[in-house]
């Protein structure tokens, strides 16, 4: 029996082994210390005129640079020496003012042909690079209530337009509860919110109170505000994210409530931290006019005023505003200038109509946490976080005319003005939002964590290639070249799919590469047994091959099986670890079967021989 | 040609049973009674790592810590004399780390925040649950899906193999108290994965040689199949160990204990894919019939 691949195959492994090298390729190239810079908002173009003007800024400082780029959006500059990179942030930002976002940014240096093919570097987890990670709690429930309230304020009002007299109304929980003295209201009352507050739902339980009226907010109502808020919140965090110059933030949705933000390579965490962890909204609302108001706190950076007191609804929210900037009135005074999105347009003229010159304050609400501790029954100590509110007045201006979807606030200091733009720009989410999950990886530890996995990479594979070739001997060498091709392999896919690798991922390459000479093991030992029970030389390896085939492939889907649940229940570093064992496997069953055998039948095959160095 | 010498595996299981009932017994009281030390990813809290320029005194920072008004912080070395590892309870405050910087920084000693870890509560309720969720579908989907390759006997001894391998590397961890966060559910994860391997290729191995020697007991069977898969069994287990001793030694300390997990795991399921997986079946009494009985299924199918 002869031993021979036929020659489709043997090209498909020379393939293989190409695209293996290809794309593993791009890891080898170290990346470049850059500063990369882009506009605060999309709209500002940054071509080669901003470039000339930051590459000068350089050569002014004496920071040695090349290869600059812009492409519209932004762009980067190169540095010869990473140790200038933060003064070379400092003097760019210094040049080109706070219209603009500086980051540090490790460039690649992948090759033009080799990026042409799309080969690019694996992507390293904060744990390897370094960063804040974040995983923040979306309080949809309260979402849910401001708009209730909302609706409440309203409903009263234009029940009293429409002279349906009422004794209360009140919000309890997640509903609106209204008390009246005979049925004849209570009708015209059910009636008027059925055709206009279509999402308000009127509850009828048998034996109920036939003088109360109670509203529950639909399912589909419900979930729409709970949608929009996440994304409300989502953007609200891009842009806060944008204002501290990251080179590539992530801020996803995870799970129903819950926001994920991620910043590599972040060196000043605790401005990160300040920046993102302030969880604030902000409400325009009128000074309260006689009783129903409430009371705040009146906070400027200028210090305390005495209390204001402020109407119970909300005219609007930050949600609505869409810009803030500070700028200048025609006489030089500070003034901050606004700009809502349509609906709070036509809200903020609807209300001011006939509000000109009345007071409108800006009340600043941040949710904050605090833990508390208990004794459960247990006498074990519980602590649960306990979300509070605190509320305070930023600004209280006349109102001079009827206000539109632009506006000022006039009558500020200058500093004063710039922070409350900030805190109009930053302030706008429509849910409180909670940190459940905060990690911080200083630079040092990421770089130290990488170099620690690839020293055990490399000396675990170092210890097992010597065991191959001590007890397989040539065959053991087959098994070298498949294991060594396997972890070429398993980088390319890594980089080609743009997987993250972490450390529990390298964790995962030196475990892929103890387990994937698991296959050849098997085939060997079932060569030898071949051998000793006397079958041919050609004879034992085509069956040892065979045999042990059905084997492997069994043991490696259930550990398949295994990798994807890990994968799905996971998270984060853990999901790094999935993944890489999971490509392992797959990429490990091809080298160690369809590779070696290429290997042993090119040397061995088709050759009379007595012996088998195995 | 030399013969292949047969060990009498099955001819010591009494003993293996017992060995196996005793580890299995004293793992379930220690994590019945004083459970896992959870990690900070399980249990909620804060934890920060600094590092020093010179050796630190832990002792010495706790006190300080403690005089500041922290309340019992844990402060221990973290893998080096110049690291230290700081952990609190709750006080998700954005300020916590600097604080604790600044408390520490006292006698202008150069002092690095390395990392910082802060994790709620409730992630780390859920974690526990999810965690503990996916080991029970990671071993009920294996046992499915040997139960459609081999056959239930193989699937249930599998499966009782697994288990005794998750038992006892959770009760070592919990014996040790060595703490016990993701990765090293990961580890316990990957340790399934492997142990499940093993026990594959010598049912695979076991299934074979019932279809191909006629006359032999089912003892005889299982002795000759773990004979032959012996070579292979340490060869693999030998591979993985001398990985898993790089990354123990050299992988730092954020590695440790998930090395530690594995090494645990592999060794008990090295032994278990010899002991456990095969005892279970000649308790289940398996025989030839079992293996055949697909193909006379399909006999009667075919009948008109």
């Amino acid at each position: 029996m002869l031993n021979k691949f036929p020659l489709w195959k043997n090209i498909l492994i020379l393939l293989v082994i190409a695209f293996g090298f290809i794309y593993a390729t791009p890891n080898f190239y170290p990346p470049d210390p850059a500063i990369q810079l882009s506009g605060q908002s999309g709209a500002m173009v940054i071509d080669d005129s901003v470039l000339q003007k930051v590459e000068g800024a350089l050569d002014e400082a004496g920071i040695d640079y090349f290869d600059g780029q812009a492409d519209g959006e932004s762009l980067l500059v190169r540095l010869q020496d990473i140790d200038l990179q933060l003064r070379a942030k400092e003097v760019i930002q210094a040049e080109m003012g706070g219209e603009y976002i500086v980051a540090l940014n490790l460039a690649p240096t992948t090759p033009d042909w080799l990026s042409s093919l799309g080969g690019q570097p694996m992507k390293l987890g904060l744990d390897l690079s370094g960063g804040v990670h974040f995983l923040l709690e979306v309080d949809l429930a309260s979402a849910v209530a401001v708009r209730l309230e909302g609706d409440l304020q309203e409903i009263k009002t234009v029940l009293r337009e429409e002279r349906i007299r009422y004794r209360s109304f009140e919000l309890k929980g997640n509903q609106i509860i209204g008390q009246f003295r005979d049925i004849e209201q209570v009708k015209k009352a059910t009636a008027l919110i059925r055709n206009s507050y279509r999402d308000l739902l009127p509850q009828t339980t048998p034996g109920q109170n036939p003088l109360s009226l109670v509203l529950n907010l639909s399912i589909a109502a419900t979930s729409i505000i709970e949608d929009s808020a996440i994304k409300q919140n989502l953007t609200s965090l891009r842009n806060r994210v944008n204002e501290l110059g990251v080179s590539e933030p992530l801020v996803s949705r995870q799970g129903k409530n819950r926001i994920v933000v991620e910043l590599p390579g972040v060196q000043d965490t605790a401005e990160a931290k300040r920046i993102i962890g302030k969880t604030a909204n902000l409400e325009f609302r009128f000074e309260a006019q006689g009783k129903s108001g409430e009371r705040f706190e009146f906070k400027t950076p200028r210090g305390q005023g005495p209390e204001a007191e402020l109407e119970k609804k909300a005219i609007i929210t930050g949600e609505n505003v869409t810009d803030a900037q500070p700028s200048f009135d025609q006489n030089g005074r500070p003034q901050v200038s606004i700009t809502l999105d349509a609906k709070g347009g036509w809200q903020m003229g609807h209300a001011t109509r006939d509000n000109v010159g009345r007071r409108l304050g800006v009340l600043f609400i941040e949710y904050k946490t605090k833990l508390e501790k208990t004794v459960d029954e247990n006498g074990e100590l519980v602590i649960t976080p306990v979300p509070y509110i605190e509320q305070h007045v930023i600004s209280l201006a006349t109102v001079q005319s009827q206000l539109g979807k632009q506006f000022v606030i006039t009558g500020l200091e200058q500093r004063e003005s710039s922070e409350l733009a900030l805190l109009l720009r930053a302030g706008a989410l429509a849910a409180p939002m909670y940190i459940v999950e905060e990690r911080t990886i200083g630079p040092s530890l990421g770089a130290d964590n990488i170099n620690l996995g690839v020293k055990s990479v490399t000396v675990g594979m170092a210890m097992v290639l010597l065991f191959m070739v001590v007890i397989y001997r040539a065959f053991g060498l087959a098994a070298n070249v498949a294991l060594t091709m396997n972890l070429l392999l398993l980088v390319a896919f890594m980089s080609l799919l743009g997987a993250t690798l972490t450390l529990p991922g390298i964790a995962g390459i030196v475990l892929t590469v103890g387990m994937a000479v698991d296959a050849n093991v098997l085939i060997f030992s079932r060569i030898r047994e071949e051998r000793n029970s006397g079958a041919t030389v050609q004879g034992s390896i085509s069956a040892g091959y065979d045999r042990a085939f059905v084997s492997i492939l069994d043991a490696n889907i259930t550990t398949l099986i295994v990798a994807l649940i890990l994968f799905l229940i996971g998270s984060g570093p853990v999901q790094g670890f999935a993944v890489t064992l999971s490509i392992g496997i797959l990429t490990s069953m091809f080298t160690s079967i369809v590779m070696t055998r290429g290997l042993v039948n090119l040397v061995v095959g088709g050759r009379k021989i007595e012996t088998l160095w195995i | 040609m030399t013969e292949l010498k047969v060990y009498n595996f099955m001819g010591i299981r009494k003993y293996a049973v017992i060995f196996s009932a005793i580890l299995l017994s004293v793992s379930a009281w220690s994590l019945y009674t004083q459970g896992l030390a959870l990690g900070l990813d399980f249990s909620g809290g804060t934890q920060i790592e600094v590092g020093y320029e010179q050796p630190a005194n832990v002792g010495e920072l706790r006190e300080k810590l403690s005089a500041a008004g922290f309340d019992n912080p844990v402060v221990v070395h973290f893998g080096s004399e110049t690291d230290v590892l700081i952990r609190l309870q709750g006080e998700p405050d954005q300020k916590l780390a600097e604080q604790i910087v600044e408390v520490l920084k006292g006698d202008d000693q150069q002092i690095e925040l390395r990392r910082v870890d802060y994790v709620g509560p409730q992630i780390g309720e859920e974690l526990r649950e999810d965690g503990g969720l996916g080991m029970l579908t990671a071993l009920a989907v294996v046992m499915l899906y040997v139960a459609i390759r081999f056959q239930l006997k193989f699937s249930i001894a599998a499966v009782l193999a697994l288990v005794h391998d998750v038992i006892i590397t959770l009760g070592i961890f919990s014996l040790a108290r060595f703490e016990f966060d993701l990765t090293v559910l990961a580890a316990v994860l990957a340790v399934v994965g492997y142990s499940l391997n093993d026990t594959i290729v010598v049912s695979d191995r076991i299934r074979e040689n019932f279809r191909k020697i006629r006359k032999a007991t089912a003892i005889e069977v299982i002795n000759e199949s773990l004979s032959q898969t012996l070579w292979r069994t340490i060869n693999t287990s030998v591979t993985t160990m001398l990985v898993l001793l790089a990354l123990f030694f050299i992988g730092g300390e954020l590695i440790h204990n998930f090395a530690i997990a594995l090494m645990i795991g592999v060794g008990i399921g090295t032994y278990s894919s010899i002991y456990v997986a095969a005892t279970v079946m000649l308790g289940l009494n398996v025989d030839r019939e079992d293996l055949l009985e697909q193909v006379e299924g399909e006999l009667v199918d075919d009948l008109p």
